[in-house]
């Protein structure tokens, strides 16, 4: 059982620690500043923010002492040459196919550092950080020095190399409303899955794009979307245009993905080749931002509804978790210990984790709970946080 | 220069600091080198100044926002604060 919960929150990191059988927040740290994501790489237990100044820029910071002193870490930067096509924002004809006429070119910036993920044990500097404007990078030496994939920037399905010369296809990527902020409508990476059996093989997840594999280290990038539906789109089968809002696999059996999208769950049982829409919306089990997936069982999973798409919020006033065990297949909604009454909280993409049998969520209300019985029974660890973005067990 | 720089560049705090004329990007370059990092701060990476940042010669806020060319005289000063942008 971990005995460490990181919270990332509008107004810093708050970090849980677990003595006497009972949770204990300490003092904000990074106060006042957006904290996007929040974890701690198993390998030597440095713990990374992800920091999303306002005015400043987006900053990595990172602690070598468990949480005491944080340093601010090297900034991410798009190489000289990067570039990317820019979107705007869809009108409701909006039709992802259509040719795009002429592109605009627009130069690459770091807009927001979304997600971080940690290599393996056989590659103990490797680290992942998925960025919108859409670029993955990778570091080899522990966060000193990050570089971009450039094979799934230049991927045709976003145009082709533009650091090379103009588009050579078109770019079927689209803009994430979490860019909005940013005064702009481009994609972000928000899902890094590695796969424990094999180093070289990735999954990430793109809104709003789709998910897209490497079996050979990051070299070449393959969309793997057959089974999507987009209930948005005139063509809810096409290739690209899909909106993910979290990818999550199982460690003890890889080949079990399971998303969460903008169009309900979907589950993979054969490594995304193919995706199954899991969705069952009498069971409270369709619109949502996160997912999580028991360790050793891929048909286990857990999700936390929302009424979706034009409310995102709690359905009908009342917290629930839903889980299956059987691939999506039937849906238990759980609410033992969960308000239900004038609950409107939304949990975000990165807001629940696991554990073992653990369970933990935190949402824009600010409220935290958790559960030791794989989500039986819930308990409060505090109503009063800022509103979060991301929980992860430590 | 906005006081929220001074939690991240402290060394910065309470000085006046006399840097030779030169465009306003030379002007922020110099800044960095006494304090590295500040750059990133207030710049992207391609050397455009943030959305969210104002720079201003004396008074006048600065036309390039992109290269930061506008012309710093002798006895200029530059101002750097946040652009008010929320509610």
């Amino acid at each position: 059982m971990s005995n460490l919960i990181l919270l990332g929150t509008r107004k810093g990191i708050v970090i849980l620690d677990r003595k006497d059988s009972s949770w204990h927040p300490r003092p904000i740290e990074h106060a006042g500043v957006p904290v996007c994501y929040a974890a701690r790489d198993p390998r030597d237990a440095t713990l990374w923010a992800s920091l999303d100044h306002g005015h400043w820029g987006p900053k990595l910071s990172r602690s070598r002492d468990a949480g005491t002193t944080w340093e601010n870490a090297p900034a991410i930067k798009y190489p000289e040459g990067a570039r990317y096509i820019v979107k705007v924002l869809p009108t409701p004809d909006f039709d992802p196919d259509a040719p795009t006429g002429q592109p605009e070119y627009a130069g690459a910036t770091v807009y927001k550092i979304w997600n971080i993920a940690f290599g393996s044990d056989a590659q103990p500097g490797r680290l992942y950080a998925g960025t919108i404007p859409g670029g993955l990078f990778v570091s080899d030496d522990g966060g000193e020095s990050w570089e971009l994939n450039r094979p799934l920037w230049n991927h045709e399905s976003r145009g082709g190399d533009l650091f090379r010369g103009d588009a050579t296809s078109e770019n079927r990527w689209q803009g994430t409303p979490a860019s909005i902020d940013y005064g702009v409508f481009e994609p972000g990476i928000h899902s890094i899955v590695i796969d424990p059996r094999d180093a070289d093989h990735i999954h990430v997840a793109v809104s709003t794009a789709g998910v897209l594999e490497t079996t050979d280290g990051g070299k070449s990038w393959t969309g793997r979307n057959q089974g999507m539906l987009m209930d948005y789109s005139p063509n809810p089968k096409a290739e690209w245009g899909h909106d993910p809002h979290f990818v999550a696999g199982c460690p003890g059996e890889p080949d079990h993905l399971w998303q969460q999208n903008h169009c309900g769950v979907f589950y993979s049982n054969d490594g995304a080749q193919n995706w199954r829409a899991v969705s069952k919306p009498e069971a409270d089990a369709r619109f949502g931002f996160p997912v999580a997936v028991d360790a050793n069982d891929g048909r286990t999973a857990w999700v936390i509804p929302a009424k979706g798409d034009f409310e995102r919020m709690a359905i009908g006033g009342g917290l629930a978790v839903a889980r299956t065990t059987d691939g999506g297949q039937s849906w238990q909604s759980l609410r033992n210990g969960l308000p239900q009454e004038h609950a409107y909280d939304i949990v975000l993409r990165h807001a629940l984790d696991i554990a073992g049998d653990t369970l933990c969520f935190g949402s824009t209300t600010g409220n935290v709970y958790l559960s030791e019985d794989r989500g039986e029974n819930w308990q409060c660890l505090g109503n009063h946080f800022p509103p979060i973005y991301s929980v992860r067990f430590g | 220069m906005t006081t929220h720089l001074f939690r991240f560049f402290p060394i910065l705090e309470n000085q006046e600091l006399t840097v030779p004329a030169g465009s306003v990007a030379e002007v922020l370059h110099a800044v960095d080198a006494i304090s590295p990092g500040f750059c990133d701060y207030v710049l992207d990476e391609r050397g455009a100044l943030r959305r969210h940042v104002n720079v201003s010669i004396n008074d006048t806020i600065v036309i390039d926002r992109k290269a930061l060319s506008d012309h710093v005289g002798d006895d200029a000063t530059v101002y750097i604060f946040q652009a008010l942008s929320g509610g």
